[in-house]
């Protein structure tokens, strides 16, 4: 039986002993001395949001193919643990061989969200591994950091060895073998270092020098060693088929956040839409065949026993072969206690259909996300949805039985007036007077339920909004408020429902994701003021951060409120994510003037993903 | 079909809570292929019931559940077909076929067998005085313990609860009424046994194990335990 890192004692004493104690079905168990590799995979949250995952288990299954290679897992220790193990020193295992971090050959962290950046930290402190880079010894992991927010990976550069910039599947492996040589040769960390500094994608903080301007901003950012690339550019999977999909995902014992098969049935969006990171940076869109998912869905949904599967992408509707899917996954699998979801499906006659045959439409809600409340400041942010679609999308819904709908948006957007704000309220309350007009009295199932719900807009690196001022926290409650009103004075206002989320966190966010260099001293202070778990919202405490801005003498303001020039040098142009800085300042002037820029399939627009190769670009048009 | 399957609940697998037990059976009964047979509706469900949930920190020999099948394949082949879809800890020990009109296993628990030993860094430093004590105790011809309920506390009588109290070796072992009625666990027997000596009562201080779980067959004032396997067959 398989020993454990921490006593009974302390597992009897704490919430959810079952997120430590690893062992779950198809969990990797290899012995440790037979691999040269140990490698400690690590997301920056609690078990159940990083066991919901999906990157990590495709790079799990894709390190432990490896015979020389042992993947294992690690998460943050929930407040509880995290006490109980700094007040008894006991340092942070791994769940596979319960083993200390510390003694493993790397640790990848994934960098997800801006507000795990603290949890990062509480990682490195638990693990008992030097908090910066610059202080590791030779017998110290080598620490990795990959995933979206490793885009800008500056304001964590001194915490990191190196960053892995884009698509995991493509030169790990390159890494490993380079890691595994030097150290057979008895090479130490910096020679490492050096040679690692030379494979595609890989960036080491440590090779490179900025200065800056008297305003703050960047004078220059430059290699200090002749091994460092001037550029990095990010890693992709030209195809998607040529990369075998995870065999068998792990299966956790408790409920965690993700409790289904994920397919992946393509990457990256054709969308364009101007504030999203992710329709930015994985571009070129590309699709797995058709065949290879029927393959997969059989296959996972046999070997994790899940009673249910979904299906992942940006824009699911975008997947030109999404009907011959769905039909497939009804066919086989319905009727034997299997649940389809479809998240990220545009509303019309199909998924309507579709949802009508896998779910109970009483239980369940349509979601729209028009993002804006006008069709002006919806072309501004060229998201293609217009009003005309989504009454005629909830008119066809409510026919077919359905009276709940959920719309998300967003305050704050670049040009948004008091009219776009207000369309938030008015645009619910046409969704819900076309229910009353749709569905006759007599057929109608009590009420009709409006919610809807704003985030507060995060300008993010590498999209055509990067030179956007952000709001403050009294701008974007104002507006909050504003629309609040709003829907007050609606004729249905209680068939409506109107929420926003936090505005401290979405500032703070705001921060760290166009933050540069010096913004490691704050991350480092407000953890050691005690944030950590800075994404539950029990657990954020803005003064923590507060304060470590004002210790560090560093302006919050500056990294979101300011006004940023179309010249200015931003800490993540180094950086080539595949879509140009022209392409995005194009796309940020057309912006400006409420111009809609066509998607992928209609017209190319010159983004510069097309030199990867692949995907989208090279799709025949006739 | 009825089908009563017995398991093993060991090591590791002790921390995972009773309902998280139903949902790893439920993917277990997927990946082995078993032909469950689900409830009718828009989310239709296995029918599967424990027999009696274990707590939380306790292994056992002897956990029990029911289900009903559509199909099935013989005993031996099934008992090996659900093993190779488990996990290290759990390993089913039987599946026997029940008749169409056996009650199931939760409504007919009326017993258990436990068995416990000290768990290194709390071992009494003179075991027979230890089970000296033990014995004093439970021989009482009362044992008075407040007992907390939906409604409140109940003052509840343990000892014609406890069916049997042994020494073995250097465990304790207890066989005590269980079920929807009176429900003994161990841990309370051992927390009135701390009051009784006047101590505060250490909650891991003993690793505690369930053996076996019974129905009871008697007639009208007595008492004849059966495993709860018993009642059903082998498929051959």
């Amino acid at each position: 039986m398989r020993k454990l890192a921490l006593p009974d004692e302390i597992l009897l004493s704490i919430q959810q002993p079952a997120r430590y104690i690893g062992g779950e079905v198809n969990m990797c168990v290899k012995d440790p001395k037979d691999v040269d590799i140990r490698f400690a995979m690590c997301f920056p949250d609690v078990y159940e949001i990083g066991m919901s995952h999906l990157g990590i288990q495709i790079l799990y299954d894709m390190f432990n193919r490896r015979e020389d290679t042992y993947c294992e897992r690690v998460y943050s220790p929930w407040n509880d643990l995290d006490h109980v193990m700094r007040d008894q020193g006991i340092p942070l295992f791994a769940l596979e061989s319960q083993d200390p971090i510390k003694a493993f050959d790397f640790l990848g962290i994934t960098l997800q969200y801006e507000m795990s950046y603290t949890n990062v930290l509480q990682i490195l402190d638990l693990s008992q591994i030097p908090l910066h880079a610059r202080d590791r010894r030779e017998e110290d992991p080598i620490v990795i950091g990959g995933g979206p927010c490793a885009y800008n990976p500056e304001p964590l550069a001194e915490f990191f060895d190196l960053f892995y910039i884009g698509e995991g599947e493509t030169v790990y492996d390159r890494l490993l073998d380079l890691y595994k040589e030097n150290k057979q040769k008895g090479h130490g960390r910096r020679e490492f270092l050096l040679q690692a500094a030379g494979i595609p994608g890989i960036y080491v903080p440590a090779f490179y020098d900025v200065t800056y301007n008297a305003d703050g901003t960047i004078g220059s950012f430059r290699p200090n060693h002749p091994a460092a690339k001037e550029t990095i550019t990010k890693e992709l999977m030209v195809s998607m088929d040529d990369f075998e999909y995870i065999e068998k995902p792990l299966v956790p014992f408790i409920k965690v956040t993700q409790d289904r098969v994920v397919l992946e049935i393509q990457r990256g969006c054709i969308r364009g839409c101007r504030f999203c990171q992710a329709g930015n940076v994985y571009r070129p869109l590309r699709e797995r065949s058709l065949d290879d998912l029927k393959h997969y869905a059989d296959r996972l949904l046999k070997t994790t026993g899940h009673e249910e599967i979904s299906l992942s992408s940006l824009s699911s509707s975008d997947y030109t072969q999404l009907e011959g899917l769905v039909t497939y996954l009804i066919d086989e699998f319905q009727g034997k206690g299997v649940n389809i979801s479809l998240p990220s499906l545009r509303i019309d006659a199909f998924s309507l259909d579709v949802m009508s045959k896998i779910q109970d439409v009483k239980k369940s809600s349509l979601t729209f996300a028009p993002e804006a409340g006008s069709q002006r400041l919806r072309d501004v942010i060229n998201k293609g949805l217009t009003e005309d679609v989504i009454l005629s999308g909830a008119a066809k819904a409510f026919r077919g039985g359905w009276n709940r709908v959920k719309l998300y948006f967003m305050l704050g957007l670049p040009t948004e007036q008091q009219e776009d704000m207000e369309g938030i309220a008015l645009l619910s309350e046409k969704i819900a007077e076309s229910y009353y007009d749709t569905v006759p009295k007599e057929q109608r199932h009590g009420k009709v339920q409006i919610v809807a719900s704003s985030s507060f807009f995060v300008p993010k690196p590498f999209t055509p909004f990067q030179w956007a001022r952000m709001c403050t926290r009294e701008e974007f409650l104002e507006r909050a408020y504003l629309v609040k009103d709003k829907f007050r004075q609606m004729k249905h206002a209680k068939s409506l429902k109107y929420n926003w989320h936090e505005a401290d966190l979405s500032v703070l966010e705001g921060v760290l994701a166009r933050g540069d260099r010096k913004l490691s001293a704050v991350i480092e202070a407000a953890y050691k003021n005690g944030a950590l778990f800075d994404s539950w919202g029990e657990c954020f405490h803005n003064e923590y951060w507060m304060k470590a801005f004002e210790d560090c003498g560093i302006d919050p303001d500056f990294y979101t409120v300011r006004e940023r020039s179309l010249d200015e040098t931003f800490p993540w142009d180094f950086i080539d994510a595949g879509v140009s800085k022209e392409f995005l300042k194009r796309e940020w002037k057309q912006a400006l003037c409420g111009t809609v820029t066509p998607n992928c399939r209609q017209r190319c627009s010159g983004c510069g993903a097309k030199s990867f190769g692949g995907g989208v670009c090279y799709e025949d048009k006739n | 079909m009825k089908i009563r399957i017995k398991f093993t609940k060991q090591g590791p697998m002790k921390f995972i809570g009773h309902l998280d037990m139903m949902r790893y059976f439920q993917k277990v009964m997927r990946r082995a292929q078993v032909d469950i047979r689900y409830s009718e509706g828009f989310s239709p469900h296995q029918i599967m019931s424990f027999a009696s949930p274990l707590g939380v920190g306790l292994t056992s020999k002897g956990e029990y559940m029911d289900i009903e099948v559509l199909s099935t394949e013989n005993s031996k082949t099934m008992v090996e077909r659900m093993n190779q879809a488990m996990v290290e800890g759990t390993r089913v020990l039987s599946y026997r076929h029940l008749d169409d009109s056996s009650k199931n296993a939760m409504s007919i628990v009326a017993a258990a067998d436990y068995t416990m030993i000290f768990r290194e860094n709390y071992r009494p430093q003179d075991m027979e005085a230890f089970f000296k004590e033990f014995m004093k105790f439970q021989a009482q011809p009362q044992i008075l313990i407040a007992k907390e309920t939906k409604k409140g506390q109940r003052e509840l009588d343990l000892k014609p609860l406890l069916y049997k109290v042994e020494r073995r070796e250097q465990s304790v072992f207890l066989q005590v009424s269980t079920g929807s009625r009176d429900n003994v666990k161990p841990e309370l027997v051992m927390e009135a046994f701390a009051r009784y000596l006047g101590q505060d009562y250490l909650p891991f201080a003993m690793e505690i194990e369930r053996e076996e779980v019974y129905a009871d067959l008697g007639e009208e004032g007595s008492r004849r335990l059966i495993p709860l396997e018993d009642l059903g067959q082998d498929i051959e």
